[in-house]
């Protein structure tokens, strides 16, 4: 027996997308040309599959500040928080995130994946019970895991059905943990956090909140879904990432609890890992200046994503959830979601492939991530390529 | 509301899991206890979460996800329940 032996299903779902084109889970981007266009097999390419909401990527203010660190702090801290790895900067970004979301601390984590681990684990014990909303992203599933709680999955927005499971769940000696998150990565459906929070504190839980693509984008100030909706004075903890809205890489939590800095001590994926590199560090502080400074950069983003979201829906596209800086196209079925994708691509627009198990409900998908960065002829350009693909999705996929 | 609020006996609840996993599985396919849910049915982890939220809701429990990883044939998901429902009481 091989150790492989166990991904049998999986490397003939794997050789079967490889024979149909370019590999849609390791595309090669060549070189960029700004944050919306990129070369790809040689193609000029309209990237509309980034997360890249606000464009920050190849910010002016950014990069420098990226560029200063590094030549003033060297290219990486080689330790963990908890040993050399905490610098002035590091320190600096969690007081400005703090100040940013009006929360009393702020936590600063290496990976976004490790904010969920670190804080969920941190959090949850096995005395413990987390009610997490059934459209999970893996980071908030492995970090349920690795807690050791008890965890209960509730329908997707569904705070009725949180209800029922939290009345059925008792903790004797215990605590409860509601994780959701604020747009769904998948479907870019919001949460239903009002209703949620009714819910939080009928039973008298915490509610960690994931505002990883909400962060920059949603609220009056970009704080997220919860101020947007008005409810951040429930909300416990809040996650976020660089890697969105910031165009950074690493993650935060932030929260009022007196006792949340006992997670530097108690959160492994924090604690055993080294820390954000002083390059990323500068670059995020630069980015979140300039979210709190050019609101017009959100005002940007949400005209883009009105102005595809009604254009791929005048064009017959089925989309997932109202206008947002996530815009998913459901398709019928794996095939015509690979076919779809590999047009797209060939006619130079790249969009994230999305498919089961990957996908809640099995759905597959052409996700499409806006940025306040794509231009009106980007827009053009991009339904223009969706028209011709809607044009070869009315024929059967065997002709092709 | 659940279906069932005691423990069905053994082979009325294989029947009835059996119910709901076919609503899971290919059309026509085979469901006795030895049943892989992965390798014969090809239920994918998430599609194993979805499946075990449906038996959630008809029978009133709440199966802990971390012991959805374990299951691997029809049997072991039947035995599971059996397991949740007897734990109510």
């Amino acid at each position: 027996m091989d150790i492989f032996d166990k991904y049998q299903t999986l490397a003939a779902r794997r050789a079967q997308l490889l024979a149909t084109g370019t590999d849609p889970f390791h595309l090669e981007i060549e070189d960029l040309a700004g944050p919306c266009e990129a070369t790809i097999a040689g193609r000029r390419t309209i990237l509309l599959g980034t997360n890249n909401y606000l464009g920050l990527t190849f910010d002016p203010a950014c990069i420098e500040a990226g560029v200063e660190a590094l030549r003033r702090y060297g290219t990486g801290t080689t330790g963990s928080r908890i040993a050399n790895g905490t610098y002035a900067g590091h320190r600096a970004l969690e007081a400005e995130l703090a100040a940013f979301m009006g929360r009393r601390a702020a936590i600063v984590f290496t990976t976004g994946y490790q904010a969920n681990l670190a804080t969920i684990a941190g959090l949850a014990g096995n005395k413990d019970a987390i009610f997490v909303d059934s459209d999970w992203h893996a980071s908030i599933f492995d970090g349920c895991l690795l807690s050791g709680a008890k965890v209960v999955r509730f329908r997707h927005n569904d705070p009725e059905d949180l209800d029922r499971r939290l009345e059925r769940n008792p903790t004797p000696g215990g605590c409860k943990l509601i994780v959701v998150e604020g747009l769904y990565s998948m479907f870019g459906d919001v949460a239903r956090l009002a209703e949620i929070v009714a819910v939080k504190k009928k039973h008298g839980a915490f509610l960690l909140l994931d505002e990883a693509h909400s962060f920059g984008v949603f609220g009056a100030r970009g704080r997220g879904v919860a101020e947007e909706l008005g409810v951040e004075g429930e909300v416990d903890f809040v996650v976020g990432t660089f890697s969105k809205s910031l165009g950074g890489i690493g993650g935060f939590a932030v929260s009022d609890h007196p006792r949340f800095e006992l997670l530097r001590v108690a959160a492994r994926p924090y604690m055993f890992t080294a820390s954000p590199g002083p390059a990323t560090i500068a670059s995020v502080r630069a980015a979140l200046a300039r979210i709190a400074a050019r609101p017009e950069l959100r005002a940007r983003l949400w005209e883009n994503a009105r102005c595809l979201h009604a254009g791929l829906t005048r064009l017959g596209f089925e989309l997932a959830a109202p206008p947002g800086p996530i815009l998913s196209i459901r398709l019928p079925d794996e095939r015509s979601a690979v076919f779809a994708w590999n047009r797209l691509l060939e006619s130079g627009v790249y969009v994230n492939l999305a498919l089961p198990p990957g996908t809640p409900g099995g759905a597959c998908l052409l996700r499409c991530s806006v940025s306040a960065a794509h231009t009106a002829e980007h827009l053009e350009t991009v339904l223009d390529r969706f028209a011709s693909l809607a044009a070869a999705l009315a024929q059967p996929l065997a002709a092709e | 509301m659940p279906a069932a609020m005691t423990t069905p006996d053994p082979d009325r609840l294989l029947a009835e899991v059996s119910e709901l996993v076919a609503r899971f599985a290919p059309p026509g396919a085979k469901l006795e206890r030895t049943t892989e849910l992965t390798s014969d049915l090809s239920i994918d982890s998430v599609a194993a979460m979805d499946l075990v939220m449906e038996i959630e809701d008809r029978y009133g429990i709440d199966v802990p996800v971390n012991e959805i990883a374990d299951l691997v044939t029809l049997g072991d998901l039947v035995d599971l329940v059996a397991r949740q429902l007897g734990a109510r009481g």
